[in-house]
């Protein structure tokens, strides 16, 4: 181990004066174009949600009765909605609620639902079986019928949306990663680590779950854009984020619809970038389950 | 077989019995209930014993576990006893919107069929050529845009280039056939897309495998029509997997119809449950949940079934 980490560090300045890690991602980007436009999308979207405040042409909470539903022009390219709100500024911060829902709830069902594959894979026997049958209740419902009805629950607004969609995601990523750790149970450097007397923790936290990385990253990516679409639908049912918030499904909820045929840039516009924003963390999370696990690899 | 059929079928009275405890509590624990909502609504002030009284007539008042228990029994003799909101019993409410969210989930799986198998195998064909990632780039699409906003795109489309909108009100398919599918062919298409674009992936990857095979070198060698050689032995042996995969995302359907429905102003199972969500209404909520998760678990079922019939090398245990 020692001898490898060696030589990695000697050879690859000889060979590059490049960064590592920037090697890694040209190399992803040549062998996959597709999912190289995915990660650029990702980084425009963060870039438009974290210099909103300074890209952003209008206030997206500011009302103006007197411009309601401009069409796309020089001043507002989007158009305004009912209430005389830029579209534009409103799909520039709509990015920040979609990329927070996003990532804190893939975020927290991908790591719960890792740790719990993990320890169920790990202690076997009823745990395991316990475990399973209670992810088995909640992998039951279809992912929005749940999260409709822990919505229903905890009221609507960003946190209660974030949970609503994390609980439901947890079960799908703890299958999927106890089927991987089943196989690192009895592996010789798990069992090395048990004789040493390493506690039960110790052993699942720092020797089988960075062994189960791979389909934690694919999940982390896949459910990043199911998380975005969950959340846009939550909120075009009027059960996710509440008005005045900017977010892509509220905009196309109520007077999008209604006004479709007078200003169908409000209705236009949202899906759009729902559309991108998911198309793109699919497309990357697709490209890195090629390239990450081999054993769905198809030559 | 026959036991295993047994087994498989009395294993699914545990999971729907957590999935109801669950669905029970969950409600419970949530502020608020029907009859503050009911009464916030109208707008009048109503004295602390008008509630009481009204939610004694919903039996609201009992113990959880009363109220649990006597919900059980009810379903053990098929009565899910009646809406909170509306006073009618579900099992009539749930009946007359039934055919309409029954059909359009045939539509849209059959929309889902029909885009999936033969892009699927297109794809794999022509691999690694522009036509496969067309396909790829198509399904992935497929899966990234919200079916409610195709709805809307659609339903827009109309509106601006033809001044023509589907029919509004539901005609049932045995009154009018051509008034019932002109519209709901819109929202099967808008669901139908979403729900393809796994199965498209799967029937390319299944085709693939399936061509590397000993038979169908034999098959070719025995010099058969290409077309045969696709037909009866590829796409044969490829669909197996890919019907897994239908049955699985038998759950994307059904997002997709409560959603989908409000769009298309349908008034199916799916508005149903969104309505009795936000109204809070216990009983109907209830029912719906365990009527979606038992169709969900039946369908896997019957899909796992299919399987061991359509292949005889998988006899389970």
């Amino acid at each position: 181990m020692a001898g490898e980490a060696d030589t990695t560090i000697e050879v690859l300045p000889a060979v590059s004066h490049i960064p590592r890690w920037l090697a890694v991602s040209l190399r992803f980007a040549r062998q996959r174009p597709l999912g190289a436009a995915g990660a650029a999308i990702i980084i425009i979207m963060a870039l438009a949600a974290s210099l909103a405040d300074v890209i952003a042409p209008f206030d997206p909470l500011k009302t103006d009765y007197a411009r309601m539903f401009q069409p796309p022009g020089a001043n507002h390219w989007f158009g305004t909605d009912a209430f005389g709100r830029d579209v534009l500024s409103r799909i520039i911060y709509g990015s920040r609620t979609a990329l927070l829902v996003g990532f804190s709830s893939s975020f927290f069902s991908a790591t719960l639902g890792a740790i719990l594959g993990v320890g169920s894979a790990y202690f076997g026997g009823r745990t395991d079986l316990i475990t399973q049958r209670l992810m088995d209740v909640l992998l039951s419902f279809p992912l929005i019928v749940l999260a409709l009805a822990v919505v229903a629950i905890l009221g609507s607004g960003i946190m209660n949306v974030i949970l609503a969609i994390t609980i439901p995601m947890i079960p799908r990523c703890a299958l999927v990663v106890r089927s991987t750790a089943l196989s690192l149970r009895r592996t010789p450097f798990v069992d090395a680590a048990r004789a040493l007397g390493f506690g039960h923790a110790r052993i699942i936290f720092r020797h089988m779950l960075p062994n189960v990385m791979a389909p934690y990253l694919i999940m982390l990516t896949a459910f990043q854009g199911q998380a975005i679409l969950l959340e846009a639908s939550l909120s075009f049912l009027g059960l996710g984020v509440a008005e005045p918030t900017a977010a892509w499904g509220l905009m196309l909820r109520g007077a999008a619809v209604e006004f479709a045929e007078r200003a169908p840039w409000m209705a236009i516009f949202p899906g759009v970038a729902i559309s991108l924003s998911v198309f793109a963390f699919n497309l990357l999370g697709d490209s890195l389950r090629d390239a990450l696990d081999p054993k769905l690899r198809v030559s | 077989m026959h036991q295993y059929i047994l087994k498989r079928l009395l294993l699914m009275i545990p999971t729907l019995l957590g999935v109801a405890v669950l669905v029970f509590l969950m409600l419970r624990v949530a502020p608020g209930d029907i009859v503050e909502l009911k009464y916030a609504g109208t707008g009048a002030f109503a004295p602390k014993e008008v509630l009481d009284q009204e939610r004694a007539q919903l039996g609201l008042d009992k113990p959880l576990w009363h109220q649990f228990l006597s919900w059980m029994w009810g379903i053990v003799r098929f009565d899910f006893g009646n809406s909170m909101w509306t006073g009618r019993p579900i099992t009539y409410e749930i009946w007359i919107r039934l055919e309409l969210s029954l059909e359009l989930a045939l539509m849209a799986t059959l929309v889902a069929v029909l885009l999936s198998i033969p892009l699927g195998t297109l794809a794999a064909l022509k691999q690694d050529t522009w036509v496969d990632y067309f396909v790829r780039i198509f399904s992935i699409a497929g899966l990234s845009i919200p079916s409610f906003w195709l709805g809307i795109i659609i339903i827009l489309g109309f509106l601006i280039f033809v001044k023509w909108l589907p029919p509004l009100t539901f005609t049932s398919f045995w009154v009018d056939p051509k008034a019932n599918l002109t519209q709901l062919i819109w929202p099967a298409l808008a669901v139908g897309y979403r729900y393809s674009a796994v199965a498209t992936r799967m029937t390319r990857s299944a085709v693939l495998e399936v061509l590397r095979e000993d038979y169908i070198r034999t098959a070719r060698a025995k010099g058969l029509w290409e077309r045969v050689v696709l037909t009866r032995h590829a796409l044969k042996n490829a669909l197996l997997p890919v019907i897994t995969v239908i049955g699985l995302e038998f759950a994307f359907l059904i997002g997709g119809l409560v959603v989908t429905e409000q769009v298309f102003n349908l008034n199916g199972i799916g508005m149903l449950f969104v309505e009795s969500i936000t109204r809070r209404d216990y009983t109907m909520t209830q029912a719906l949940v365990l009527l979606v998760s038992f169709s969900f678990i039946f369908v896997n079922f019957i899909v796992d079934l299919l399987y061991a019939w359509l292949d005889p090398r998988i006899r389970y245990q």
